[in-house]
């Protein structure tokens, strides 16, 4: 009798246990549902139709690297890579440069701990708002007849208006800095409001100027910060053609926007096959820089 | 004032004085469209203003033009509520998850990171193209969530490990010496320990899929989102109605902002009130703010 509870008693913490055991997987399965049939399976079809058969009207199941040797043969499309490159490299000095300023003012310029706090979300609070509205919001700033021209003609600086503010890619720069600059203050701030204050002072004491105290102890430690910073700013600019539809008019090329076009005129192997380069392009990147910096242990 | 700041010293006040000329630059153009809004019926898309009216308020209210931008709303907020619920339910279970550890929890970990690094169009192309594939029409409520899904999750999951990754195990522990089920840790301790976590969260999944444009633009059908809707309308209308939705939606999303933080912040107090009485430190609360970043 007290035997067989025994074997009951171990047969459902056996099942607790293989329960316990898988509760895990179980907890994690919807995520990874959600992002297989949304994310994974997508790549997969673009993939898939990136070497499909286009003979400038219809698309047909087959497999060629035409699209693919089209896009490296052609001047223009190296042209939107090298476009997107630049409006990269330019958009993340001047994110980094203002982002690592703003952080190191909230960080350590700012004593109170909900001063800070309030700051920095004055910051964040436009990510929540509509990006859509962020970038048109540029429009009467920087047309022929918006503010800055009409600022600048006024103190006597130029005579007529300057054309190439809006519908240019000094327009989308503007917007990139405007959208994404706190995709840099947020790692910065986070690894710098890790450093330890008593670092700093100790530094200090042993009579390290205050140049010597950045370029030994906080531009170091902040390197995480730069690097997820960095990671953010090259997803979204190489992916964005928003802002480039927006404020752009078409004047700039990227490879994103031309990816759009494509689709948009039907010519889905060569939208997939640019899509898929850019893919490749942006995990090689990150890639690389993940491999600088763990993430997970930045968590 | 004083206790804000440490001793000015020049290069202080430099980078001072940058902050704040950053946050005009980030709020002077959004201010801007709101005094635009105001223009009247003959108004442009520019300054001057040619008198001051509501008039562009109830083109979008009442419209009689084109562009009727109430049934792009509507969309967007409820597909904003669903995307928001399924953010919070699934990012949660996933925080949970890793928490206890599970094989290939690392591949999962760069799949949230590939699908945040991800390029929206092609999401969005990957998604519409699986749609006519199968010969189904995608709409903003099926391909258009599957698409808004693979933007919020990714922000929802790493807040979530952010937040597990400063809880304290030891209050859990305690939890179980006193007897409590694993349900009763989950429900009496470890949920609300996160609350104000997933409060974030929502904040996000609701923010991300409300004003989302580019996953949505290539899936969303016939019947667009507010977002779309306003896109078409910057290329094809030069009117201001395009400020006066731009403003109200702006308004809409910082009402939910300061409603998400009020909820916050009345759970943080009465979590005060609790944490006075057995006599932990604040500095717990600190830490739970700092994750909600």
């Amino acid at each position: 009798m007290s035997i067989q509870t025994q074997n009951q008693e171990s047969e459902t913490s056996k099942i607790s246990e293989i329960f316990k055991k898988y509760s895990a997987y179980f907890q994690a399965s919807p995520l990874v549902i959600v992002l297989f049939i949304f994310a994974v399976v997508p790549v997969a079809i673009i993939l898939m139709y990136s070497v499909f058969i286009f003979d400038g009207f219809v698309t047909r199941p087959g497999f060629t690297f035409t699209s693919y040797i089209d896009f490296f043969s052609e001047w223009s499309s190296l042209l939107n890579l090298w476009h997107t490159a630049r409006i990269f490299i330019i958009t993340w000095v001047i994110t980094l440069v203002l982002g690592f300023i703003i952080s190191y003012f909230l960080v350590f310029d700012l004593i109170s701990f909900r001063v800070k706090v309030f700051f920095f979300l004055l910051t964040v609070v436009p990510f929540w708002t509509s990006g859509v509205v962020r970038m048109t919001s540029w429009i009467p700033f920087l047309g022929s007849k918006g503010i800055l021209n009409s600022f600048l003609i006024n103190i006597g600086i130029v005579d007529e208006p300057v054309q190439f503010f809006l519908f240019s890619e000094f327009a989308v720069i503007v917007s990139y800095i405007h959208m994404f600059t706190l995709f840099m203050v947020a790692p910065l701030f986070n690894v710098m409001a890790r450093i330890n204050p008593n670092l700093i002072e100790a530094a200090k004491d042993q009579g390290a100027s205050g140049f010597q105290i950045l370029r030994f102890i906080i531009i170091p430690m902040s390197k995480p910060g730069i690097i997820i910073g960095t990671i953010f700013i090259v997803a979204l600019v190489a992916t964005d053609f928003t802002a480039i539809r927006i404020l752009s008019g078409a004047q700039s090329g990227s490879l994103a926007n031309s990816v759009s076009v494509a689709f948009f005129n039907g010519f889905y192997p060569i939208a997939a096959a640019q899509s898929v380069i850019l893919l490749a392009l942006l995990l090689l990147f990150v890639g690389g820089l993940m491999r600088v910096v763990d993430i997970r242990k930045q968590m | 004032m004083i206790s804000f700041w440490q001793n000015s010293t020049t290069p202080m006040k430099i980078r001072g004085a940058i902050f704040l000329l950053f946050v005009i630059f980030l709020y002077g153009p959004l201010i801007t469209i709101g005094f635009l809004a105001f223009q009247g019926p003959e108004g442009g898309l520019t300054f001057p203003m040619k008198g001051f009216s509501l008039y562009w308020f109830k083109q979008v209210i009442l419209p009689d033009y084109l562009f009727d931008f109430r049934l792009p709303w509507l969309r967007s907020f409820i597909l904003g509520i669903i995307v928001m619920i399924i953010t919070i339910i699934i990012s949660f279970m996933a925080g949970l998850a890793y928490r206890r550890g599970f094989k290939g929890s690392n591949l999962v970990f760069y799949g949230v990171i590939g699908s945040l690094i991800a390029p929206p169009f092609l999401i969005s192309l990957g998604i519409g193209l699986g749609f006519a594939n199968l010969e189904l029409l995608s709409s903003w409520y099926s391909g258009g969530l599957g698409a808004h899904l693979t933007w919020s999750l990714p922000f929802g999951v790493l807040i979530m490990l952010a937040i597990f990754a400063r809880f304290d195990p030891s209050i859990e522990e305690a939890a179980t010496d006193l007897g409590a089920t694993s349900w009763q840790r989950l429900r009496f301790v470890i949920f609300p320990i996160v609350l104000p976590g997933l409060i974030a969260i929502g904040l996000f999944g609701f923010t991300l899929s409300y004003d989302e444009f580019a996953r949505t633009s290539l899936v969303a059908g016939d019947a667009n989102t507010l977002p779309v809707d306003m896109v078409s309308a910057t290329a094809n209308a030069a009117r201001p109605d395009l400020y006066a939705v731009g403003t109200l939606t702006t308004i809409f999303s910082l009402l939910i902002i300061v409603l998400a933080f009020g909820v916050v912040y009345i759970l943080e107090r009465k979590r005060g009130i609790f944490s006075a009485a057995t006599g932990s430190s604040t500095d717990e609360n600190e830490n739970y703010t700092k994750s909600m970043h």
